[in-house]
């Protein structure tokens, strides 16, 4: 009985995600072995061997050059053939979701997704998922192989354990259609302010600020508690805050002792970046938002007449 | 160009959504409109022909009108007691049998449905039709047979090019979505409305529902309460509140 996973690589280096769903596949008492697929990874690839892999298989190809997801389906599935894994995990992450997908309808395989923890029962496998805004928990299983699931991202830190991994190349042929789409450039932003990562407070703004000037409540507020300031994926698309900024499913991850969130609604997407944070306070017009649901202190009140008070109050008790 | 978008009704934002205790399937019999970020791929699809294909009970196509109230020209609804309970392979069956017979050149689907949060059913459709396919687009453009999308990912944004026929997530910040004039509501109901059974799209009723799923559903409870909640309405002084309640927390 194998079980793989999904190791995502960015710039010359595994993910985090993918390294924490491996550990605790690993606690689970299965053979796990790591997935690298890319161009030139196989040296990526062996860094595996530290965090709970026993084996590595490698996809090592130019049609993996490009971080798209359909020639990944193609590349997986050869690998699930050659090591007749009966259990792929991902970490949930854009190019995870799609891989997981596509790889689920070309093997008729079923795919659980969002689990924020993984058990054995006897010989079966059990999921569990936080469900409709985790107002209630689902236990999830499979009636097909072999079974796919998608771990929440942030859930399973890496364990570093220090063994090796035996690398085993795979080939791999890829579908007309698969290799279609490309990528024509990839487009940075420059970060600007502190790390949102690092920041033990973290002042976030979202559509309610109203436009992109209403960010300077969120950067008053966050001067005046020494925090960073973050943004909702809705906002940073419309242009009104930097990219690198983002907090949720398609930016970061950020777990800081106080995240204060001003004109946030609290869509799923978004919750998924923060929720592991010691502290939330919620500001929002909205009294049927969801943010309130999931935030220690809620407060349904306008942030134009609250922020401003609130960060001359702390500058005052400075 | 024709453009099928993949939309689904989803409960009201403001009704208690639950789970059935002995199925424990969503409880879809209270108030349902078309899912928030459907609304967006509706928007970007407009200008083409547009059809909005999709699948659930005989009662979503209420929700349908709303799209063909903003501009679409025909709704398509695959209905069918069988389809019950289906999961990402099941309903990725049947949805893709729908969209086969539409022959559009491109499919478009909207973020993420509010129940089931699972935002990859594009990745399983396309799959089956075998399509080009970019997620996450925040803007698109198509020119000639070819559309360019700016995807967003976890390291920035990577524009995607692809040739038609294609699927393609739009995100929920590509656009914002008009609202239905009077004149657009009035006329909706005129408009092209179809419901078809699995059998009138060629899906035998064994591969989709429970039958057809892949995963299944062990058991479902409420999950441990977060302690401590409060909520406030801000009277004027919430500001001072916020203060005491850092503080008391030993937070500043």
């Amino acid at each position: 009985m194998t079980t793989l996973v999904f190791l995502e690589s960015h710039d010359g280096e595994l993910t985090k995600g993918g390294l924490g769903v491996l550990g605790k596949a690993a606690s689970l008492g299965d053979d796990v072995a790591g997935v690298v697929l890319g161009s030139g990874v196989r040296d990526v690839a062996a860094a595996a061997g530290a965090f709970g892999a026993a084996t590595v298989y490698v996809v090592d190809d130019e049609a993996l050059a490009a971080p798209l997801p359909q020639p990944r389906v193609d590349a997986l599935e050869a690998v699930v053939r050659e090591s007749g894994a009966d259990t792929v995990l991902f970490a949930a992450s854009v190019l995870a979701a799609d891989v997981a997908a596509g790889l689920a309808a070309r093997l008729e395989a079923g795919l659980n997704w969002d689990l924020a923890d993984l058990r054995r029962d006897g010989d079966e496998l059990v999921g569990v998922r936080p469900a409709l805004g985790d107002t209630v928990l689902v236990e999830v299983g499979w009636t097909s192989a072999p079974r796919l699931a998608l771990i929440r991202a942030g859930t399973f830190d890496p364990v570093e354990s220090g063994g090796s991994a035996d690398v085993k190349d795979v080939s791999a042929t890829f579908q007309e259609f698969s290799t279609q789409a490309r990528l024509v450039e990839h487009l940075t932003e420059k970060a600007s302010g502190p790390s949102i990562e690092d920041a033990d407070v973290i002042v976030a703004g979202g559509r309610g600020l109203g436009s992109p000037e209403g960010f300077s409540y969120c950067e008053e507020l966050a001067e005046a508690l020494g925090g960073a300031v973050a943004a909702t994926r809705a906002v940073v698309d419309a242009g009104w805050y930097p990219y690198a900024a983002q907090v949720g499913q398609t930016g970061k991850t950020v777990s800081p002792k106080l995240y204060i969130a001003l004109g946030i609604s609290g869509a799923i997407q978004h919750k998924v970046g923060m929720q592991g944070s010691g502290t939330i306070v919620a500001v929002n017009k909205d009294p049927n938002a969801p943010i309130f649901d999931f935030a220690d202190l809620g407060v349904v009140g306008d942030l134009t007449q609250i922020a401003p008070k609130l960060t001359e109050l702390l500058r005052a008790r400075r | 160009m024709k453009i099928a978008v993949c939309v689904k009704q989803v409960p009201d934002a403001t009704s208690h959504k639950r789970l059935d205790a002995a199925t424990h399937r969503l409880d879809r019999s209270g108030e349902g409109v078309l899912n928030a970020t459907d609304v967006n791929a509706v928007e970007e699809a407009l200008g083409g022909e547009v059809v909005v294909v999709s699948l659930g009970p005989e009662k979503a196509l209420e929700s349908l009108r709303k799209a063909l109230a903003m501009g679409a020209d025909r709704a398509l609804l695959v209905s069918d007691d069988a389809a019950a309970g289906s999961d990402l392979l099941a309903t990725s069956r049947a949805l893709a049998a729908a969209l086969e017979r539409e022959e559009a050149d491109l499919i478009l689907f909207g973020q993420q449905s509010s129940d089931g949060d699972g935002a990859v059913l594009w990745a399983a459709v396309s799959d089956r039709l075998r399509r080009p396919m970019v997620s996450q687009v925040a803007e698109l453009k198509v020119e000639g047979a070819e559309l360019t999308g700016k995807r967003q990912t976890e390291f920035g944004y990577d524009v995607i090019a692809a040739p038609l026929p294609a699927v393609v997530a739009v995100s929920d910040a590509i656009n914002e979505p008009r609202y239905p004039s009077l004149k657009g509501i009035m006329g909706a109901k005129s408009k092209p409305q179809e419901t078809l059974s699995l059998a009138d799209v060629g899906v035998e009723a064994g591969v989709v529902g429970e039958a057809g799923s892949g995963t299944t559903v062990r058991s479902s409870s409420p999950p441990p309460a977060k302690s401590g909640q409060v909520k406030i309405e801000d009277d004027g002084s919430a500001a001072e509140k916020i203060v005491d309640y850092l503080a008391e927390k030993r937070m500043i």
